[in-house]
C-alpha cells in the first residue's frame, strides 16, 4: 500500500496556501504536480551535464546524450516496447497524435480510405485526424459510446470495413475516467489488418501500461500529466510503421547526409526528431518514471482505482449530484454537475475555497453534446490526492450549493 | 417583447464615480463569501434581451459562454451582455453600471479598478476563460473603434479579430 503521507510530503506545492486556505489539487488530468526528485534532477542536470546532444563531440555533450537517450531506453522499459527505436520525444501527447497523423496519413492514407475515433476522444485525438482526412481525401468514422460512458465494441465491426486504414481510441477518457477495453479493439483490428493508435495521455501514470500486451502499433503520452515537466512526451510506434512513414518535420538532427540535390534521412527514432529536442524535460520524464516505479505502478493502480471509486460514492451519496458516466473500470478522474448550477460558478467558487478542479467543455466538445450539457466540473487525481480531499471537494459543493440557494433541503 | 432591463448607468456620474459608488454599496461585504453571493444576487437578478444569445454576439469562451452587443448611439457607447454563469452575470451588471453610455473615450480609458478592490481580479486574467477578461478587451475595441469613425456602428465591427 502507498504511504500517501510520506508521498505528499515529496511534493513541495502542496505546502501551498490559496487565499489562506491548503491547496486541495485535484486536477491531475489537466497537469500533474512534480516531486522532489523530477525537480531536484532537472536541476542537477542543468547545473552538471547541460549541452546539446547527438551533435557535440565534447565532453557535457556526451554527458548530455547519454542523459538523453537513458531517458528514451527508461520510457521503452515502462511501455515495454521491444526497442527504444521505437520511442519517439515529442511536445507531448498532441504533438505525437499530429505527427501519426500527417506521417501515417501521407504513407497510408488515401482518397476514399478510413479512418475510425471514438466519440469521447480528447480534441487531440479529433482534430488532427479530421484535418488529415480531409487533406487525404478519406472519411473519419466515429465509435459510439453508451449513456454508461463505454464504447459500444459491437459497433466496431459495422464501421470497420476494407478501407478502413486506422483506428484511434483513447485509454482512458480524459472526462469521465472511462477505461476503454483496447485490447479488445486491438484484437479485432488485428484481425483484420488494421493498426491501433491509443491515447494513453491519460492511462500510463495511474495503472501498468504494457504496449505488446496491449497490441497497440501507436501510443501517445504526455510528460506533465505523469508528474515529470511540461513540453516533453512521446510516442510509441512500431517499427514497421515508422520504417514507412515519412519525416514529420525537417531540419537538422534527422538528417544522415544533406545536399542541395538530395536528403538522406536519419535511422530511427532520428527520422521524427528535427531540431533540439527538449533535453531538460527527457530528463525529466525519465525521473518521473523512476519514482513511479519506486511507489509500483500495480500499487498506484489500486490506489487510483479506489480512491476515484470513495469520489463516485461520495458524490453520489451527497444527492443532487448527477456523475456522468458509470463504466465498469474507471481511473483518474470523475466528472459530475450540481443540479442547477452552471459548472463554471462552483468552479469559481471551489477556487476560492483553494480547491482546484477544472470546469468546463475539457477539450471533448463532442462529448458535452453527447450529455447534453454546456460543460462538467472534474476533480481528477493524482499519487497524492486523498480522501480528506475528497471530504473537501464535497463540503466546498455543498458550499456552493448554500450559495447559489438551490438546495435539496 | 419588453424592453431589455439591463442596468442603466449612473447617468450624471462619471465612470469613476460610478465604481466609487459601487465599492460604497458594497463596503459591508467584508469577506469573499459575501461579495460572491452578493454577485449571485446580481445575476439573477439581472435580465438580457432575449434575442442577444445568437451566434454573432458569441464571443468564444472555454468554460462559460458569453455574448456581447454593442451600439454607438450618439457619441455613447451602449453594451449589451449576457453569461450562461451566474457570477459571470453578476459582474457583467456591475460592468455595465460602469461603463454603459459612456463616451467611447471615457471606455477606451477607463482603470477599471472597482474589479480588483472587489477581489474579482482572478476573473479578468487571460488565464480565466469565463469571457470576462474578453468583453472587457471588446468593448474597449469598441469604443477605440467609435472614436475614429463616430458614425453608428454595429457590434459586428468591434468583433473582428
Amino acid at each position: 500500500m502507498l504511504d500517501i503521507e510520506n508521498i505528499r510530503t515529496q511534493f513541495p506545492i502542496l505546502g501551498k496556501q490559496i487565499d489562506g486556505r491548503p491547496l486541495v489539487y485535484l486536477d491531475n488530468a489537466a497537469t500533474t504536480q512534480k516531486p522532489r526528485a523530477v525537480l531536484d534532477r532537472m536541476v542537477e542536470f542543468c547545473e552538471r551535464s547541460c549541452a546539446s546532444v547527438h551533435r557535440a563531440s565534447h565532453y557535457l555533450g556526451e554527458e548530455a546524450t547519454a542523459a538523453y537517450e537513458e531517458a528514451r531506453e527508461t520510457v521503452r522499459r515502462f511501455l515495454n516496447a521491444p526497442s527504444a527505436d521505437e520511442i519517439v520525444f515529442t511536445r507531448g501527447a498532441t504533438e505525437a497524435i499530429n505527427l501519426a497523423a500527417d506521417s501515417f496519413g501521407r504513407a497510408f492514407v488515401a482518397d476514399g480510405d478510413e479512418v475510425v475515433i471514438s466519440e469521447m476522444e480528447h480534441h487531440s485525438n479529433i482534430v488532427p485526424w479530421q484535418v488529415m482526412c480531409r487533406r487525404r481525401g478519406a472519411k473519419l468514422k466515429v465509435l459510439p459510446m453508451n449513456d454508461d460512458g463505454m464504447l459500444e465494441m459491437d459497433a466496431l465491426d459495422r464501421l470497420i470495413t476494407e478501407r478502413t486504414r486506422l483506428i484511434c481510441v483513447t485509454h482512458v477518457s480524459n472526462v469521465l475516467g472511462t477505461v476503454n477495453d483496447v485490447r479488445a479493439v486491438a484484437r479485432k483490428a488485428r484481425s483484420v489488418g488494421v493498426p491501433v493508435l491509443v491515447d494513453g495521455a491519460q492511462s500510463v501514470q495511474h495503472f501498468p501500461v504494457d504496449v505488446r500486451e496491449l497490441g497497440c502499433d501507436f501510443l501517445v503520452f504526455s510528460g506533465h500529466k505523469m508528474y515529470a515537466d511540461t513540453g516533453i512526451g512521446g510516442l510509441y510506434a512500431k517499427r514497421e510503421w515508422l520504417e514507412e512513414m515519412p519525416p514529420y518535420q525537417t531540419g537538422g538532427g534527422m538528417i544522415e547526409s544533406v545536399s542541395f540535390e538530395e536528403t538522406r534521412y536519419a535511422s530511427l527514432p532520428y527520422k521524427f526528431e528535427a531540431g533540439t529536442g527538449n533535453i531538460v524535460g527527457a530528463v525529466s520524464l525519465s525521473a518521473a518514471i523512476v519514482f513511479l516505479e519506486g511507489l509500483g505502478m500495480p500499487e498506484i493502480s489500486a490506489r487510483d482505482a479506489s480512491l476515484v471509486e470513495y469520489a463516485r460514492r461520495s458524490l453520489r451519496r451527497m444527492g443532487g449530484v448527477k456523475v456522468y458516466g458509470d463504466a465498469i473500470e474507471c481511473s483518474g478522474a470523475v466528472s459530475f454537475n450540481l443540479e442547477g448550477v452552471h459548472p463554471q460558478d462552483a468552479g469559481s467558487v471551489l477556487d476560492k475555497l483553494g480547491i482546484a478542479v477544472r470546469a468546463g467543455r475539457h477539450c471533448a466538445e463532442p462529448l458535452m453534446r453527447r450529455y447534453g450539457v454546456p460543460g462538467m466540473i472534474r476533480a481528477s487525481f493524482g499519487v497524492y490526492n486523498t480522501e480528506g480531499e475528497v471530504d473537501a471537494l464535497i463540503d466546498g459543493l455543498r458550499r456552493v450549493r448554500s450559495m447559489m440557494s438551490v438546495g435539496t433541503h | 417583447m419588453g424592453k431589455p432591463k439591463q442596468p442603466k448607468a449612473d447617468r450624471d456620474a462619471t465612470i469613476d464615480a460610478a465604481q466609487e459608488r459601487i465599492l460604497e454599496e458594497t463596503a459591508h461585504l467584508t469577506d469573499w463569501m459575501a461579495r460572491y453571493e452578493y454577485l449571485i444576487e446580481l445575476g439573477k437578478k439581472f435580465e438580457a434581451p432575449s434575442d442577444l444569445r445568437i451566434g454573432e454576439n458569441a464571443l468564444q469562451g472555454c468554460q462559460s459562454q458569453v455574448w456581447l452587443k454593442a451600439e454607438n448611439r450618439e457619441g455613447k457607447v451602449h453594451f449589451w451582455a449576457d453569461s450562461d454563469s451566474v457570477i459571470t452575470r453578476g459582474i457583467l451588471s456591475l460592468l455595465l453600471r460602469v461603463l454603459n453610455d459612456r463616451s467611447p473615450r471615457e471606455v477606451s480609458e477607463a482603470d477599471l479598478y472597482f474589479i480588483e478592490r472587489l477581489g474579482l481580479s482572478r476573473h479578468l486574467s487571460p488565464s480565466r476563460a469565463d469571457g470576462l477578461g474578453m468583453i472587457v478587451k471588446r468593448m474597449r475595441l469598441f469604443s477605440d473603434e467609435s472614436r475614429r469613425a463616430p458614425e453608428t456602428q454595429r457590434s459586428s465591427d468591434a468583433q473582428r479579430p
